[in-house]
């Protein structure tokens, strides 16, 4: 019996693991500090820093369902920025049918805001699960017609978001609880930043450990590699590219609420806005890898914090700069996923 | 003279009845809008159609025919553009300024479409449609940044030459009840100009080339083995739409007098050009003629009759809103979405399907 388990053991060893790949880690780092002699003051650099991950965290949020269903069915959902409208706008909804009871209570306002977030959530998962039988469904395989039906998507759903919003710039405060900002020494760090910051860590930690850990992940994962031999293994990857399709749907959702907040307004066309952002995000991070888009995100969120205070200029081309700059190095982006 | 018909539009006739009567019809229509649609609305109505078929077209050669993806052709058509309005601004406006800045935008556009084909096209189409959103978006910003060049966010408004301003009157009397001015001139070098490059772009697809393109988009892997550089040929594909987009974007900035970012490279006019594409037919030129007048006149008038439905509905809260002229969008979206599920080749197919027989349609591989 022992001498089973130490063959088994030693089996084990025997296959050579991968190497993690630390050079985008490094190269993450590397932008952190070479940053700091650059700007100078080291409180000025701790805020930027600061912004630049809250920004990142929310652009996480909001990619990694996309590059999920990428990797897993080699579908590009073009149509991903209408959760983003739709979380925001719901969010609008339901702050300002909440804004009156709220007042003094910081708590309560805190309760709104995530009530927002999960009501925001439900009605993005909800629309994206009707949004993939209906859209998505029809074209698997066929890439240029995924591309012009989720686009056809996008232009129906903003319409639409329209007819029930109203065309016009919605604002959405922030409320009280969340304004200002706490010190850091001399660094000014805004509270909204400090809790994007702390929920973007959450869902990434909850994405690691699902993807990680449990069984739907590891399948998952399986899919994302070699979907055929999942598939003759006796799993229905379909149902699952489902509940991947709603869960990013709804990440959308959330991640739209966050960004709604942090510009404090939102209008139609914020999800095409934010297209491009998340398409230079997965493109980065490698068509369909997770830790990639979360580094990209990174990178892209303290690329534009960094380079907004340096040369604001320039700062409106720094992520197309850094695409660019990732692609030659590593023209399959950061964390190329096998089999694409 | 059927002969030199068909050697006119290249072997590619309409096939269909009905639509050789539609193309009939609108070639005349709107090679006597000044005289049959008098007025500035019709005859704007009636320019836009026609830069919009240069346009669409360019376009279809990229997606139709060659299978490709791009969100950046609105950048070349604003290229062209803004070639033509920055020559006449900064020189004297003349025909020289305005050559000088359509072969400079010729230029640019080759060298950008060069640059990203290369850079994008080696990989998969899906690939390229992220990058080419991206670069049209940064092309955006530039434009607006650049306000010493491009006139930011105001654009540029300029005096065309002397024979195409809407001052000069050649003639005394009124033509046939109309008064000839630049502005009818300037229409006519639109209608010659669209018609004359919109028979060039028929001669490429119905080439050698124009088949190798085909091929490409029915299965790459097979035109790779046959022997031909796919690479080669979907950049060369992508070369020549972006230059016919300038020209159709130097066009529009001359019939306007006005070059802005509005008008020329927001992402709402690359939404349109896919919308026409699709609800024309893709893969075949003709629907982008169909489709434009269509499109654009649907954009003009189709508005004035949802205006009808909303009053009827009045009072009614969601329902009043459906209908709002301001929403037309949402219908075509409905219909852009139906069309690339039931009808792929657009309104061109289903009126070719009625007569042809299936050995039109390409098999599947």
């Amino acid at each position: 019996m022992n001498a089973l388990a130490t063959a088994v053991a030693a089996e084990a060893n025997a296959v050579p693991k991968a190497l993690f790949d630390w050079k985008p880690l490094a190269l993450l780092a590397a932008v952190v500090l070479l940053a700091l002699p650059l700007i100078g003051s080291p409180s000025t650099w701790l805020t930027l820093t600061a912004a630049g991950v809250a920004m990142g965290m929310i652009v996480f949020i909001i990619a990694s369902g996309l590059t999920l269903v990428f990797g897993l069915m080699d579908v590009l959902n073009f149509g991903h920025g209408v959760f983003i409208a739709l979380g925001a706008f719901v969010a609008t909804s339901v702050i300002g049918g909440a804004s009156g009871w709220a007042e003094g209570s910081s708590a309560a306002q805190i309760a709104i805001v995530f009530a927002a977030m999960f009501a925001a959530m439900a009605v993005a998962a909800a629309v994206g699960w009707a949004f993939e039988r209906v859209i998505v469904r029809p074209v698997y395989g066929l890439h240029l017609k995924q591309i012009l039906i989720t686009m056809g998507g996008m232009i129906v759903g903003e319409e639409i978001i329209k007819v029930v919003w109203g065309p016009q710039q919605v604002p959405l405060p922030l409320p009280e609880a969340l304004r200002g900002s706490y010190l850091l020494g001399d660094a000014a760090i805004e509270r909204y930043r400090v809790l994007a910051m702390v929920i973007g860590a959450v869902v990434f930690a909850a994405m690691a450990w699902t993807l990680a850990r449990t069984k739907i992940g590891l399948l998952i994962r399986a899919g994302v590699q070699d979907r055929e031999m999942v598939e003759s293994l006796g799993y229905r990857i379909r149902r699952l590219f489902v509940g991947v399709f709603v869960a990013g749907s709804a990440l959308a959702g959330l991640g739209g609420v966050l960004w709604g907040l942090y510009q404090q307004n939102v209008t139609p066309q914020i999800g095409a806005q934010v297209n491009v952002l998340l398409f230079i995000v997965i493109i980065i991070g490698g068509l369909g890898s997770t830790l990639g888009c979360f580094i990209g995100a990174l990178l892209v969120g303290l690329m534009a914090n960094y380079t907004g205070f340096l040369a604001p200029k320039v700062a409106l081309f720094s992520n197309i700069g850094l695409m660019v700059a990732v692609l030659l190095w590593r023209p399959q982006g950061l964390y190329p996923v096998t089999n694409r | 003279m059927t002969g030199m018909l068909n050697r006119l539009l290249s072997h590619d006739l309409p096939r269909s009845r009905w639509l050789a009567a539609a193309l009939v019809l609108m070639l005349l229509a709107l090679a006597f809008a000044p005289f049959l649609f008098p007025g500035s609305k019709a005859l704007g109505a009636a320019a836009k159609m026609l830069v919009f078929v240069l346009l669409v077209a360019s376009y279809d050669l990229l997606l139709g025919y060659t299978g490709i993806v791009s969100f950046a052709h609105t950048m070349f058509f604003g290229i062209g553009a803004y070639g033509v309005a920055i020559g006449s601004s900064r020189l004297e406006p003349s025909f020289g300024a305005i050559a000088l800045g359509l072969a400079a935008a010729l230029a640019v556009s080759l060298v950008l479409s060069l640059l990203i084909g290369l850079f994008s096209l080696r990989v998969k189409a899906i690939f390229y449609a992220m990058i080419t959103l991206a670069v049209a978006a940064a092309f955006q910003t530039l434009a607006s940044q650049l306000s010493d060049v491009t006139g930011g966010e105001d654009g540029l408004t300029f005096k065309n030459p002397e024979v195409l301003s809407p001052s000069f009157e050649p003639f005394a009397a009124p033509l046939l009840g109309v008064t000839v001015d630049g502005k009818i001139l300037t229409y006519y070098l639109l209608f010659v100009a669209v018609v004359v490059l919109f028979l060039a772009l028929l001669r490429i697809v119905n080439s050698p080339f124009g088949r190798v393109l085909q091929a490409i988009r029915e299965n790459d892997f097979r035109a790779e083995a046959i022997g031909f550089r796919t690479v080669v040929y979907r950049t060369l594909s992508n070369v020549l739409a972006a230059l016919f987009a300038t020209l159709a974007g130097a066009l529009l900035a001359l019939w306007l007098r006005y070059t802005g970012p509005d008008t020329t490279l927001s992402f709402e006019i690359m939404l349109d050009i896919l919308l026409i594409v699709v609800i024309g037919g893709m893969g075949t030129l003709y629907g982008a003629v169909v489709g434009s007048v269509i499109f654009v006149f649907a954009q003009n008038y189709l508005q004035d009759l949802l205006k009808l439905g909303q009053s009827a509905l009045e009072g009614v809260p969601l329902i009043g809103q459906v209908v709002s002229p301001d929403r037309w969008l949402l219908w075509l979206g409905v219909l852009f979405v139906l069309a690339v599920y039931h009808f792929p080749s657009g309104i061109v197919g289903r009126l070719r399907a009625g007569v042809s027989t299936p050995a039109g349609q390409a098999p599947t591989p």
